[in-house]
């Protein structure tokens, strides 16, 4: 079986944008955390298959998505928190009932 | 010399020292206490000054042949404004300043005596004393300056004590009107003043009499040689500034259109009035004129004759008001005005040297007359207030049974200023119409006229205040005749004046023998030719008067009525002060003053709040970008980046 | 240590002792203050004896006492200090301003403390600048002196308070804006070729004059005169910049009006003077004839604004923009008189305004309005504080024997002496304030002075009390002293002048 390496490509960019458009449009704060959870796994996807296809002797690739996977549950654990002591203070998670940041 | 010099400075000194102690520590003296050391202390600076013009006058050490030469006494730098201009404080003794040392130590003593008795038990006596010395020092200050700045210091320093004696009561509305009006009319006057002097002192480069009144070759050489041929909008420059500087004089000495504080500053006590506006301090203009009277005669004659001009509208416009006047002071106030004019007119009409300067020494003559007699009749006014309580005419007659001493008094002083002989009025006018008939004809009329109005309303006022009759609701207590420290110097001055008319009349004494315009002494006799006919016009007034006001009928009444618009506007002094009144408050005020306020207030602040308001208003709208909503930011930031990456793909 | 170093450290060691104490003791915080005023006073006066002596022994030197130790080497700026005639009578009239302004603080109850700590933070800015001849450091102690007015005028002012202070803050500091790159201007345009740049004032005056001299391109100063002038204007209420002044003064509690309008208002004139006018005689000379108008306006329009206002600190703030209009005024006309007369006007002027706003602060404090007219005749009810204000009054309208006199007539002489056509008409103009301040000043003292008793509630009040005597007779005390003597501080201001004045045209 041989996938060209476009469609990886494809496959990634799509995940991508699925994701953007999931950041900019959902107003549920866990549907944007989930969105930015599939921009990262869109990264993490080229990230291998560059290693695969250009370097396949090298692991850098492999290792960095590894990394974002880290990091993606740390960031994920953190934002849970924030979601839920937004859920205590304001009783929804809409994105749009937080802008005191503006202040 | 030596001896005067040591002597000089404590004229000046020993009355500002009263001014201080009694300023500072009145209030912690007994008013008696104060009076009397007021009074001594002035007694001595009085026997100073008589010592010094006495020295000067008949010691014959300051004579050059029969020409008085001009001493400076000491003269000590005050202010140093640049290597030529230079203000001093100095002590100038010439026969004009010795003989306005005489007037003033004479009236201000007689002052100082009369207010034990008229001011006693008032509140506020330590504080007159005070400012009564404040006023003497500034005003000998004034006569003795060795420059023209000088005399402005103390020109200003006489202003402000005439400011706080006019508002002495100064819990009464009108007499701090009054004191306002004063205060501000001089002031504005004092403006044209200092211009003058600046004028003056930018092309001469000195302030110094000296060289201002030196003549030689019929030209004040410093003034000829920096300043003819300079003009300004036409006009020779020297032109201006002397009559800058006239205006400055005017607005002290009272003349039209600068008289309308003079009669209201009445509201002052009286002795104050006799003092300073009466015979001192209103003649200061007068006595400008006489010190700088050389540039006015050879560099600016024009001016000179302007002088003349308003002297003699002056006289006889405050003598027609002075006939229609019911307040006894104010009577007197116009009066003031009117002879003051007449030496102004005097001086106007007056050349150089000899003969010709027979009107500057006939000024000065009159200027020493009148000062003695009309200090007199102001103080006996006072003695009469003091009896009847009142200023109207209405709440007086019949007095002259009460109060005998004031009755022959005011009485003297009457016939002198209406020019009767012997008294010393007659003469020193009779000098006077004499030098504006030779020069003269309109101004020379003119001023007979006014000699002739002049006995009328005099003896208008004499009559309705002792003879006449009582007035309508009588007397509330019996009038009395003032205690001794009052009539002293009403006896005093009144010798004063009988005196030196009969010494005039007698040929034992002559005025041109100590004072003329080059300061030698030069010969005149009595021109009859004038002199009977002023007499007549003197006669005639006192005549018309005593038909009038002898006794209580229906005449005064009657006459009014046949010239009964006039009188209504003499009463009203012409509307003068209306005027004034309307250009202060509507045009002054509420036409420019107003008007700034609020440009300032509206415009120039406005601008700066609407600079933060802008500010406000900008940040205000701005801050909406920044919403707060993350995905919005999150929106932004895509969309840059792909609005980057499309640019740099077209790159 | 150097005798002028002393004002900048007194102060600061003031805060440092009131800083430890606690701030419930108010009466000794009182006494230190006086104290440390009193301190400051003598080294003023012990200074101007010192600086007379000295200047008979050595009179070629532009400046005395002079101490520098460099702070910042990069660009090489200095702590240098040093006086000569002009910043002796700025020191002692600051000197002055400061201990009467303690004593008319005494009545304070609110934040004590607090208050004298930011007090003392502005009279160290005010020392500094004018002992200092940097003008980085000099520009530094500006913006000392600055700052602490908005905290006082915002936290014990009254009335709009807050808006007042921001406003003056604001103004100011704009002014300050155009001052900064004013003196960067400065700074890089005279650094001489081939070697460093220098902020101290002597040598930068030496620098342009010898660019010059070499025919060099000194068309720079056309650009900073301007912004340094308006910069320092601003300070100095210049038409059309003087609105914090109104505002600020009547919001601003009295001793800090006083000390603001008596000294901090100076700092403009003397910044004018010693920076503009001296780095940049060419500029100063070409130009001057713009702000010549502008301060000519300010001086009969601030004079007019006077006439008609109601709240007694908005007379005087007016009357302020009038006579520092003056002292703009005569500086522009350069020659020596005036200028001499100007540096008088701001001695006099100084003593005066802050005797001024003491009085109305007392009489604010017993009849609680400033509003002249709901007040009348309090001359019966306090005798001492209403002669203290006719004095004042007198002082301010230019009676001879005060200094008002003196200062305004060296200037209108000096001024005069200008050959120029156009500078003697505006002389005439400026001549015209003396009347108008006339108007302003009996129109108050008539109304609320004399005349009867108006509210009959003001009947029961008290007359002063020791410190406000204290107060009010040490400034009339300085204010008659100048007036009767001015001989030797017109001598010893003329000498500081001469080196300025020597660069213009008529100067001398």
């Amino acid at each position: 079986m041989n996938i060209p390496v476009e469609s990886y490509f494809i496959l990634s960019t799509l995940l991508f944008f699925i994701g953007v458009y999931g950041f900019v449009a959902r107003k549920n704060l866990i549907s944007i955390l989930m969105s930015v959870e599939l921009i990262l796994n869109a990264a993490n996807i080229n990230f291998v298959v560059a290693n695969r296809f250009i370097f396949p002797e090298q692991l850098e690739g492999h290792i960095y998505s590894l990394f974002v996977i880290a990091i993606a549950a740390a960031e994920t654990a953190v934002a849970i928190s924030i979601i839920i002591n937004v859920y205590r203070q304001k009783k929804n998670i809409d994105a749009k009932s937080i802008n005191e940041l503006k202040y | 010399m030596e001896q005067l010099a040591s002597l000089a400075p404590y004229v000046l000194i020993l009355p500002l020292c009263m001014f201080l102690i009694l300023g500072l520590f009145g209030k912690k003296m007994c008013p008696k206490v104060s009076g009397i050391l007021g009074t001594t202390v002035f007694g001595i600076v009085s026997v100073l000054c008589y010592y010094i013009a006495f020295k000067y006058f008949f010691s014959g050490d300051y004579q050059i042949g029969d020409t008085f030469q001009k001493v400076t006494l000491f003269n000590m730098e005050w202010l140093r404004m640049n290597q030529n201009l230079v203000i001093s404080i100095g002590f100038l003794l010439d026969p004009l300043s010795a003989i306005m040392l005489i007037v003033i130590s004479t009236v201000s003593l007689m002052v100082h005596i009369y207010s034990m008795g008229y001011m006693h038990g008032e509140g506020g006596f330590q504080r007159f004393y005070a400012i009564l010395s404040l006023f003497s020092f500034a005003m000998l200050g004034l006569v003795v300056a060795t420059n023209i700045f000088q005399m402005y210091i103390f020109w200003e320093l006489v202003g402000v004590s005439s400011f706080l004696l006019i508002s002495f009561y100064y819990f009464k509305h009108s007499a701090v009107r009054a004191a306002k009006k004063a205060f501000i009319v001089t002031r504005f006057a004092d403006m044209f003043f200092l211009i003058g002097i600046l004028i003056l002192s930018y092309y001469t480069k000195t302030f110094d009499f000296g060289p201002l009144t030196q003549v030689t070759d019929g030209h004040v050489e410093i003034v000829n040689s920096t300043m003819s041929g300079v003009t300004l909008l036409g006009f020779p420059i020297i032109s201006i500034a002397v009559f800058l500087i006239f205006l400055g004089g005017a607005g002290k000495s009272a003349m039209f259109p600068l008289h309308i504080w003079l009669p209201d500053a009445m509201e002052g006590p009286t002795p104050a009035s006799a003092l300073i506006h009466a015979a001192t301090m209103v003649v200061a203009g007068v006595y400008l004129v006489a010190r700088l009277f050389p540039i006015y005669s050879f560099e600016a004659p024009h001016v000179l004759e302007i002088i003349a001009y308003i002297g003699a509208f002056t006289s006889i416009f405050a003598a027609v008001i002075a006939c229609a006047q019911t307040d006894i002071k104010r009577v007197l106030a116009f009066s003031t005005i009117s002879q003051i004019a007449y030496m102004m007119v005097a001086l106007g009409v007056s050349g150089y040297g000899g003969v010709d300067g027979l009107g500057y020494t006939a000024s000065m003559w009159h200027l020493f007359t009148h000062a003695m007699f009309k200090a007199l009749l102001f103080m006996a006014a006072g003695a009469i207030i003091h009896a009847v309580h009142s200023n109207e005419m209405d709440a007086m007659g019949n007095l002259r049974k009460k109060l005998p001493i004031t009755h022959i008094t005011f009485l003297i002083a009457c016939l002198a200023i209406a020019g009767i002989p012997p008294f010393s009025g007659f003469f020193s006018k009779d000098e006077i119409l004499v030098a504006a008939f030779e020069t003269n004809k309109w101004v020379f009329a003119v001023e007979y006229f006014v000699a002739g109005l002049t006995a009328f309303y005099m003896f208008r006022l004499y009559y309705r205040i002792f003879w006449f009759g009582e007035p309508e609701n009588g007397y509330e207590h019996e009038p009395h005749e003032a205690p001794l420290n009052m009539t002293f110097p009403l006896m005093f001055l009144a010798a004063v004046t009988v005196i030196t008319g009969i010494s005039w009349a007698f040929g034992k004494f002559s005025f041109t023998e100590f004072i003329s315009s080059d300061y030698s002494s030069y010969e005149i006799h009595t021109h009859w030719n004038i002199a009977l006919p002023s007499i007549g016009a003197g006669l005639v007034g006192i005549l018309i008067a005593t038909f009038l006001y002898l006794e209580k009928t229906g005449r005064p009444n009657k006459a009014v009525s046949y010239i009964k618009k006039p009188y209504i506007w003499a009463y009203n002094k012409f509307y003068i002060d209306e005027i004034y009144l309307y250009v202060t408050n509507n045009i002054i005020f509420q036409r420019i003053c107003q008007p700034i306020a609020w440009f300032d207030r509206h415009i120039i602040d406005g601008f700066m709040n609407l600079l933060s308001w802008v500010t406000n208003k900008t940040s205000e709208e701005t801050k909406e970008v920044q919403s707060g909503y993350v995905q919005q930011y999150a929106w932004v930031f895509i969309m840059g980046v792909i609005t980057i990456v499309l640019l740099s793909i077209n790159l | 240590m150097n005798i002028l170093s002393l004002f900048v450290i007194i102060p600061l060691v003031m805060m440092a002792v009131i800083f430890c104490v606690n701030g419930e003791k108010k009466s000794l915080i009182r006494t230190i203050m006086s104290i440390g005023g009193f301190a400051l006073l003598c080294t003023s006066a012990y200074l101007t004896i010192q600086f007379l002596e000295l200047r008979q022994i050595d009179s070629t030197s532009e400046f005395l006492f002079t101490e520098s130790a460099m702070w910042y080497e990069r660009f090489n700026i200095h702590y240098s200090v040093g006086v000569d005639g002009i910043s002796v009578a700025m020191l002692l009239l600051s000197s002055i301003v400061v201990i009467t302004g303690v004593f008319v603080s005494y009545a304070m109850e609110e934040k004590v403390k607090e208050y004298f700590l930011w007090f003392l933070m502005l009279s160290i800015g005010v020392y500094g600048f004018f002992i200092s001849l940097d003008l980085f450091t000099m520009f530094l102690f500006y913006e000392v002196a600055l700052i602490p007015m908005y905290l006082l005028i915002g936290l014990w002012g009254s009335g709009k308070k807050e808006y007042s202070a921001m406003k003056l803050t604001l103004m100011l500091m704009g002014g300050s804006a155009f001052l900064m790159v004013g003196i960067f201007g400065i700074y890089y345009n005279s650094i001489p070729e081939g070697s460093e740049g220098t902020f101290n004032i002597q040598e930068i005056a030496a620098n342009v004059q010898a660019l010059k001299a070499n025919g060099g391109d000194i068309s720079w100063e056309y650009i900073f005169f301007p912004l340094t002038f308006v910069g320092f204007g601003v300070l100095g209420a210049m038409f059309p910049f003087h609105t914090w002044s109104p505002d600020g003064h009547a919001s601003a509690p009295t001793a800090v009006s006083m000390l603001h309008a008596g000294v901090l208002m100076k700092l403009g004139g003397y910044g004018c003077f010693r920076v503009a006018m001296y780095l940049m005689p060419d500029a100063a000379q070409d130009l001057a004839w713009i702000f010549i108008i502008l301060t000519g306006i300010s001086v009969v329009y601030g004079a007019f604004s006077a006439c008609v206002q109601n709240d007694l600190k908005y007379i005087n703030a007016y009357s302020s923009v009038s006579h520092c209009g003056l002292v703009l005024f005569a500086l522009l006309m350069m020659n020596k008189t005036a200028m001499t007369g100007a540096i008088l006007q701001m001695v006099s002027h100084g003593l005066m305004t802050a005797l001024f706003f003491a009085l109305i602060g007392m009489i604010y404090g017993r009849t609680h309005t400033r509003d002249i007219r709901e007040m009348g005749g309090l001359m019966k009810i306090m005798p001492i504080l209403c002669v203290c204000y006719v004095i004042a009054g007198l002082a301010s309208l230019g009676l001879p024997g005060l200094s008002g006199f003196v200062a305004e007539m060296t200037i209108f002489v000096g001024a005069f002496q200008h050959p120029d056509l156009f500078h003697r008409v505006f002389v005439i103009l400026g001549c015209s304030s003396i009347v108008i301040t006339a108007v302003y000043i009996l129109r108050v003292v008539g109304k609320i002075l004399m005349g009867p008793v108006q509210d009959k509630h003001h009947e029961t009040l008290t007359d002063a009390v020791w410190y406000e005597k204290v107060a009010a007779f040490g400034l009339i005390a300085a204010i008659a002293a100048i007036g009767m003597a001015p001989l030797w501080l017109s001598n010893m201001i003329g000498g500081g002048i001469e080196n300025i004045a020597k660069l213009f045209t008529y100067g001398l």
